[in-house]
């Protein structure tokens, strides 16, 4: 287990009386493709937010390269090598798709207020360097041609892989990625499954929540499986799916959902 | 006399917990603090007093008649200025600032109207007979807002904790989305608990006005501040610590002016204020605000 | 040429002057906008800037310079005091707390003696003018404009867009929303300086709510999109009342009406574009 990236351990949280999340344990490895998944309201997004540090946790911890997160505030986390997107985009809608992406390159970029104000030749020599960065992130992304349009105007998958760029300019260690293929059809799904396979070759580690079951077989290295807020199972892809409680778990919501519709 | 002065506090924290119970319940249950709400202080105030100057109503049919018309009132502000911008999803501060804006505009209106002129209540109302009970000086007009506050605090505690529409006031409250999904209709609530704060705040209008029997159109501006202070001691949207805070920012204010100085009497709730954000910014009880994002 | 430009100047003076005045106070407003945070202490901020230099040039004879430095420094120390608490919880809690600010200040002007009560300070030495003014508004623009097309501001606009977004990004919340009240806080400080040393009198209820809700008329009316929308917001609102004499008496009026209408209808304020988008230019 040293070459565990991140470490997830007996994480907990409850709002109000309701345990949202209880005593989850997990850790990804370094360079692999983990999946989160779980029926509805199984705590995968809850999860995200305490991983990040959105949410408080009630107990627990969360350690990556063997620090540990507990406390820290999102930014700081994202200092130490986090980054993450949102289920539903929440794009900077204003912005260029390339202001978008020198927005989360904001901590690799050093720029001091002495020097910006001043506009020192220090300063421009960044700002290129930032938009150069911001540029490549881009064109790995597959945006380089949408660099100059507001992020709100995009199409809808393109502005999932814009979310994606930015978060890969802040040169993450660990990408979390809510439902990447959420509402995407499937010519773009594949082209993210590329993408997510291109960042793996270069070394990045990510975790990610998806609905799409093809999707999550077809890349990930290992599977944690949830349901009403306690981890359920483990392992490769094969193995899970043929584990009976997650076959009881997805099933079950689909019989709950069948007497719903009766009632 | 201190216990006179404890007296006169609590009398004095028993308006304040009333006004800023429906300050704070618009906040937790509707998201936003709506700065008009002062505005229905004076309102409630003046509807008391034309009530009983022109229609002749004995003060505690016109106390309930205020409190009706101001509830109605709030809706209809609400429906306007907030209205749209619920719908459009629009960032807390927004609403913040629209009923900033429609503060300056509606004591405009109201000076227009009235002058800022001090008006009275007919001396028919407003008798000033009082009791002394060992040395304690009470007078009826204080009676009826012990009895008044008493009842609406008693009253709301029922409707929120034992009646279907308090559960589903407080379900909006915890949390607006999954009420609506769970069936309940938010746009019916929105509008019945704006009608309960604008009401709670005519009514400790009519309270104070009867207290001072003094009522001018920007009453409620002072009202307001002491109102930020009792919400926040008693914790954003939390009715409990509402009225507890109520309780303490009136006592203190008396204990000041009496040992202190009077003139900064005022300043006791700012002060209350800053401690409570620098130390305790959950409030006295500790409830939770669910941050926005 | 010069002598219409002087007689144009000596008889619009006090307009002038007001509008370099107004300009930076609408800009200590954006500051705090910038970050999607409400101040409704500007004009307090304001109080303290004008009180504290007022009373060392007219009580200790300090120089002007120095004065304009403490005049910047005092109502940054209380943005501080204020905004480390609050900055830290959502918008409305700093919103709360600098109505409050505002209140309790001009209770306190109002019964501090020495600094002449309710009747205020008079006599105050005409030690600022046109140059130190519009030169300061200058200064003050050209830096915001440095600024939003920095990391630093596309970071504030990243906060004011989505704030938990822009935490994710690594973007430091509470310093960020700090360092802008601070600033805004010291240039409010410095415009009531202004204010104080072309006036020549200052009192205690210049500083209340009314004008803290104009200070955001302004901003709000131009919009945040660029610097140059509130300062736009704050020359149109301060000419207009000028220009339309019966319009002065419904100021207050016209402030709310703006701010309900703007808010709802126009949330772009009038100049809604933003300094140019990076790469826009093809």
């Amino acid at each position: 287990m040293s070459d565990a990236l991140l470490e997830v351990a007996e994480l907990t949280v409850r709002f109000g009386g309701l345990i949202a999340l209880s005593g989850v344990t997990f850790s990804v490895t370094k360079g692999s493709v983990h999946g989160l998944i779980g029926p509805n309201g199984a705590g995968k997004t809850t999860a995200f937010n305490l991983i990040s540090g959105m949410t408080a946790p009630s107990s627990g911890t969360v350690r990556l390269g063997g620090a540990t997160l507990d406390g820290l505030p999102t930014y700081a986390r994202t200092a130490r090598g986090l980054a993450r997107t949102f289920q539903n985009i929440r794009m900077f809608r204003e912005m260029s798709a390339l202001e978008n992406v020198m927005a989360g390159a904001h901590l690799g970029t050093a720029e001091s207020l002495g020097a910006i104000l001043c506009r020192l030749p220090a300063f421009r020599a960044q700002e290129k360097q930032a938009i150069k960065w911001a540029r490549e992130i881009l064109s790995l992304v597959g945006l380089a041609d949408q660099a100059e349009r507001p992020g709100g105007d995009l199409a809808y998958g393109d502005q999932r892989r814009l979310e994606i760029a930015r978060a890969l300019a802040s040169d993450p260690k660990l990408l979390m990625l809510d439902e990447p293929a959420a509402g995407m059809n499937p010519s773009e799904k594949l082209g993210l499954i590329d993408l997510i396979k291109k960042l793996r070759a270069r070394g990045l580690t990510l975790l990610l929540v998806e609905h799409d079951m093809h999707f999550v077989m077809k890349l990930c290295d290992r599977i944690t499986v949830l349901n009403f807020g306690a981890k359920i199972a483990e392992g490769a892809p094969l193995d899970v799916r043929t584990t009976p409680t997650v076959i009881e778990a997805y099933l079950g919501t689909k019989v709950a959902r069948g007497l719903e519709v009766k009632a | 006399m201190l216990v006179q002065q404890l007296l006169n506090g609590l009398l004095s924290g028993a308006v304040y917990a009333l006004f800023a119970l429906g300050f704070t319940l618009m906040f937790g249950v509707l998201g936003v603090i709506n700065l008009t709400y002062g505005f229905y202080f004076s309102t409630g105030a003046f509807v008391a007093l034309y009530a009983t100057q022109y229609l002749h109503m004995p003060i505690f049919v016109a106390l309930p008649f205020a409190a009706v018309i101001t509830g109605i009132v709030a809706v209809i502000i609400d429906d306007l200025l907030l209205g749209p911008l619920r719908r459009a999803k629009a960032p807390e501060l927004s609403s913040l600032m629209v009923t900033l804006g429609a503060t300056l505009l509606l004591y405009s209106l109201m000076t227009a109207c009235f002058t800022t002129d001090i008006r009275r209540f007919p001396p028919a109302v407003f008798n000033g007979g009082a009791f002394e009970i060992e040395g304690l000086r009470i007078t009826l007009s204080q009676i009826l807002i012990v009895v008044t506050v008493a009842i609406i605090v008693g009253g709301l505690a029922y409707l929120l904790q034992r009646t279907k529409l308090g559960l589903a006031i407080r379900a909006i409250a915890e949390n607006g989305d999954a009420a609506q999904l769970m069936g309940v209709n938010a746009g019916g609530i929105v509008r019945i608990v704006s009608f309960i704060s604008g009401a709670l705040g005519g009514a400790a209008g009519v309270l104070i006005g009867l207290n001072y029997n003094a009522i001018q159109p920007y009453m409620g501006e002072m009202m307001m501040l002491k109102g930020f202070a009792v919400i926040i001691l008693g914790g954003l949207g939390d009715i409990r610590g509402a009225v507890l805070a109520g309780f303490l920012l009136g006592i203190l204010e008396t204990l000041t002016a009496g040992y202190v100085a009077s003139s900064i009497k005022d300043a006791v709730g700012f002060l209350l204020l800053v401690l409570t954000l620098w130390f305790r910014p959950v409030g006295l009880f500790g409830r939770v605000v669910a941050k926005r994002a | 040429m010069m002598h219409t430009l002087d007689n144009f100047l000596f008889t619009y003076q006090s307009l002038i002057y007001a509008l370099g005045v107004n300009s930076l106070l609408a800009l200590s407003m954006y500051v705090v906008l910038a970050v999607g945070q409400l101040s409704l202490g500007q004009a307090a901020f304001m109080g303290v800037g004008a009180y504290s230099s007022a009373l060392l040039t007219l009580k200790f004879g300090v120089p002007f310079p120095v004065a304009l430095v403490v005049a910047a420094a005092a109502p940054s120390l209380l943005a501080f005091v204020i905004g480390a608490p609050t900055l830290r919880l959502s918008g409305v809690y700093l919103a709360i707390a600098t109505i409050g600010l505002g209140e309790v200040l001009r209770i306190f002007f109002l019964n501090w003696d020495y600094a002449g009560g309710a009747l205020g300070l008079n006599g105050i030495p005409e030690l600022a003018g046109f140059i130190w003014i519009f030169g300061a508004l200058t200064i003050a623009l050209a830096g915001f404009v440095a600024i939003c097309r920095s990391r630093v501001g596309r970071a504030m606009e990243a906060i004011r867009a989505d704030e938990a977004a822009a935490g994710v990004m690594g973007v430091n919340l509470p310093a960020y929303k700090l360092g802008a009240l601070v600033v805004s806080a010291a240039i409010a400080g410095v415009a009531g300086a202004f204010n104080a040393h072309v006036s020549s009198f200052i009192g205690p209820n210049e500083y209340g709510f009314d004008a803290a809700v104009t200070i955001l008329s302004f901003a709000l009316l131009g919009g945040i999109g660029s610097p140059f929308g509130p300062v736009i917001g704050a020359l149109v609102l301060t000419a207009l009342p000028e220009a339309l004499r019966p319009l002065h008496d419904y100021r207050l009026v016209i402030n709310g009406l703006i701010i309900v209408c703007v808010v709802i209808y126009l949330p772009g304020g009038l100049l809604p574009w933003r300094i140019s988008r990076i790469g826009a230019r093809k």
